[in-house]
């Protein structure tokens, strides 16, 4: 065991090892840190949750650090509510009726952005008796044009969607106003002109006490780290849950399996005769037979079970008996004849002593890389069920967003960043395992030293 | 108080006379299968061997390559069963005992190895190597194993125990390492140890003290002791008595000194013949060695098994009866018809 643990200190020989183990290491902190910062609930909810979680997200938006590499700045989402403060809020009363208020919501703000918004919505909120009060909005541009939006009653909760009202459309001749009121009028082709704008929301009331709260949300083409999907939702959760999930399954089938894949091997080795026999035809019969095709039949008939953990579990049961037995039987069947195992039947050593211990020491220099070696296999195979619509249907994973992004036809619409950054993410922990896995296998197998 | 009584006869027996050990027609044939189940005769590697040991005493069994020393040696120490005859151990059965009272024989018999590296764990210090015997016979404080583990390595002269107890196997000369094996062997204090070649493959210059080393054993702990060789000049270090074995049979028995002064059965003089000896006379001497080879032992020769290669064989006697043993002399048996 020490002289295991002393050949394993010679892995800071191998740069490669070091990278792998460095990235392994970053992964399992992010891991960590999701599993700290995003409960599972919380993921559930931000994951499957509705408009109230994803309304502020634009759709299908870049990631925010494309504006690093473009020369025409994309805007990111503008988020102003009156409730945090940020309209100035002018309160007359009107001459007409004493219980008669008007109010006026001022949202003056900033653009300095290449690009128009994705989208343009104010959302109101009024609290009201019987008679609904009335807004009208005004939009006052850099250059001192002032441009008439919707009137309209506002109940409870209203929103008003730019793109929706056809009188507006009408009156800027545009099918989107998001260009329309940002564009320079001079300019040939749509540019938007940077300035300071301003949002005017008037609303008169009819009667006493009633209030008027208004928010304004002017979307981007691109959002946050990672960017959003078609429902708006945005891909960092999915990207960074899939982080724990990914390890985890890898993990947990590459240990479950050799590690039952190794004890199997030594159990028929040691007994031989029948019980050799029969593990391996079992063996044998279960290498011919092809695991997704399986696996997809798990998944197409048990649907409502379908969790990552009966996934795990089909895995580990297709996979224990494996080709692996076939390695670790010939090794097995060596280390049977040594004359130590022989002296330990003489001093009385029961089997299950000398498999344990006798046994399966000798087979670590030769488990432990290829369990290294084989977690990207089994966290490629999550992947892969995923995009074959066979995940967990509760939980984002780096397959599923793949999964989405082909449904949605991504990469046709050239939303590259959707497929990109999962595809990498699974790049990089296939990589980085493998990189321990070869060197480990150089350090604990002698014979390859100095390939 | 039929408890009792058993009680008493059991010490009775633990008195360092009498017989420790009696094989009775040991017969252990391993079968030959035809396409993994059918039956295609017979490996007859052990195939009539009956003697009795004595407390305290050393028998040497020597014969050449393949004619069954090995397979008499583990179905002595319970590896493999008997076909027919069996085993005794102080009035019990071997092959009746369940894994429970095997357990019980196997502490009570100790094995020396010929390979010492490979008798040894290679991924186990010493202190471990040697306590494994202790943890699987029920010695439950660690205390007394490690006193027990000092005692042993002690009486080994393997000193200072502190540093060879943390070290590896390969850390050690072979010397050392086959030093470790005997003391693995005598830990459970048994009543017999079995060697198997214990020297043959360490240095010619080691193997005398390890011989005197395993000597020095027998007679403080009053050791019965089944040494096994090919090799007749490391015999007179070592046995009291000689058993020559020849295709699965015992064909001569006599103390070391009989033997050598006047072997009977012809095996036993060219076994004597073949012995190497540095004395530069040899090299123009012309020795007469038994043409052919061993015997088959799935198709063993009829009558003698060796009169095919015997120049003193009878016609129509040698190789078609069993030769009995025949008594020549006290304590002398030899399994050839030329004796009767």
């Amino acid at each position: 065991m020490k002289s295991l643990l002393r050949s394993l200190q010679q892995i800071r020989k191998y740069p490669s090892a070091i990278i792998g183990i460095v990235i392994i290491t970053a992964m399992v902190l992010l891991a960590l840190y999701t599993i700290a910062t995003i409960p599972y609930s919380e993921a559930i909810r931000l994951w499957r949750g509705g408009e109230d979680v994803w309304g502020e997200n634009p759709r299908l938006a870049g990631p925010a650090w494309y504006n690093l590499f473009l020369r025409q700045k994309q805007p990111t989402t503008l988020v102003l509510n009156s409730r945090d403060g940020a309209a100035t809020k002018t309160v007359a009363t009107s001459p007409t009726s004493s219980d008669a208020q008007d109010i006026t919501l001022l949202f003056t703000f900033d653009y300095a952005y290449d690009g128009f918004p994705q989208e343009l919505i104010v959302f109101l909120e009024a609290e009201y008796e019987q008679r609904p009060p009335h807004a009208s909005l005004f939009w006052r541009t850099p250059d001192d044009r002032e441009i008439r939006l919707g009137e309209f009653p506002v109940r409870r909760s209203e929103t008003y969607r730019l793109a929706l009202d056809s009188r507006l459309t009408r009156r800027l001749r545009s099918d989107r106003p998001e260009v329309a009121l940002f564009a320079d009028p001079d300019a040939d082709s749509p540019t938007p002109l940077k300035g300071t704008y301003e949002l005017e929301v008037h609303v008169h009331t009819f009667e006493a006490d009633t209030d008027v709260e208004a928010k304004w949300v002017a979307y981007g083409q691109l959002h946050g780290l990672a960017g959003t999907d078609h429902r708006r939702r945005d891909l960092m959760v999915a990207l960074m849950w899939g982080t724990p999930i990914a390890l985890s399954f890898g993990l947990l089938a590459a240990l479950g399996t050799t590690l039952t894949t190794m004890f199997i091997a030594a159990v028929g080795v040691w007994f031989g005769g029948w019980v050799d026999a029969i593990i391996q035809r079992i063996t044998e019969v279960n290498m011919i037979l092809p695991i997704l095709p399986i696996l997809i039949m798990v998944g197409t008939f048990y649907p409502q079970g379908r969790s990552i953990w009966v996934i795990l579990g089909a895995v580990i049961a297709l996979s224990i008996f494996g080709g692996a037995i076939k390695t670790f039987r010939a090794i097995f069947l060596q280390v049977k004849e040594a004359p130590y195992i022989e002296a330990a039947r003489a001093y009385g050593a029961s089997n299950s002593r000398i498999i344990t211990l006798y046994l399966i020491p000798r087979i670590l220099p030769v488990m432990i890389p290829s369990l290294v070696s084989g977690v990207p296999v089994y966290v490629f195979l999550e992947a892969s069920l995923a995009l074959l619509g066979l995940g967990d249907p509760v939980l984002p994973t780096w397959g599923k967003l793949i999964d989405n992004a082909r449904a949605q036809g991504a990469l046709h619409n050239g939303q590259y960043y959707w497929v990109l950054q999962p595809a990498v993410l699974l790049m990089v922990v296939g990589l980085a395992f493998a990189m321990v896995g070869f060197s480990l296998d150089r350090i604990l197998n002698p014979r390859l030293r100095g390939l | 108080m039929m408890q009792a009584n058993t009680l008493t006869i059991e010490d009775t027996t633990e008195t360092q006379n009498g017989t420790v050990l009696s094989v009775q027609d040991l017969r252990v044939w391993f079968e030959l299968r035809r396409w993994g189940f059918g039956h295609a005769g017979s490996v007859r590697a052990v195939d009539g061997v009956s003697f009795d040991l004595g407390y305290g005493e050393a028998v040497a069994v020597v014969g050449e390559s393949g004619c069954g020393k090995s397979t008499l040696m583990k179905a002595i120490l319970g590896l493999h069963l008997p076909t027919e005859g069996d085993i005794v151990f102080e009035d019990t059965a071997i092959s009746t005992l369940g894994s429970r009272r095997m357990q019980w024989y196997r502490s009570h018999v100790g094995y020396v190895q010929q390979d010492p590296f490979g008798a040894l764990p290679p991924f186990f210090t010493v202190g471990r190597i040697l306590e494994e015997p202790l943890i699987i016979n029920g010695i439950k404080s660690s205390t007394e194993r490690q006193e027990r583990i000092r005692r042993a390595l002690t009486e080994v002269k393997l000193t200072p125990v502190e540093e060879v107890t943390v070290k590896f196997p390969h850390m050690l000369s072979g010397g050392q390492q086959q030093r470790v094996v005997i003391a693995r062997a005598m830990i459970l204090q048994p009543k017999m140890i079995v060697a198997d070649e214990p020297v043959s493959m360490l240095d010619a210059s080691i193997r005398v003290e390890i011989l005197k080393l395993m000597r020095a054993l027998q007679l403080s702990h009053n050791l019965a002791v089944i040494y096994i060789t090919h090799d007749l000049s490391t015999v007179r270090y070592f046995a009291e008595r000689i058993f020559v074995m020849y295709a699965g049979q015992v064909v001569e028995k006599a103390l070391v000194d009989d033997l050598l002064a006047n072997p009977s059965h012809p095996y036993t003089h060219a076994l004597l013949a073949a012995t190497s000896d540095p004395d530069a006379a040899n090299a123009e001497t012309f020795r007469e060695v038994p043409p052919g080879e061993p015997p088959s032992l799935v198709h063993p020769p009829t009558g003698c098994r060796f009169h095919p290669r015997c120049s003193h064989a009878i016609s129509g006697l040698c190789d078609t009866q069993e030769p009995p043993e025949f008594d020549i002399e006290t304590a002398h048996l030899s399994k050839c018809w030329l004796h009767r």
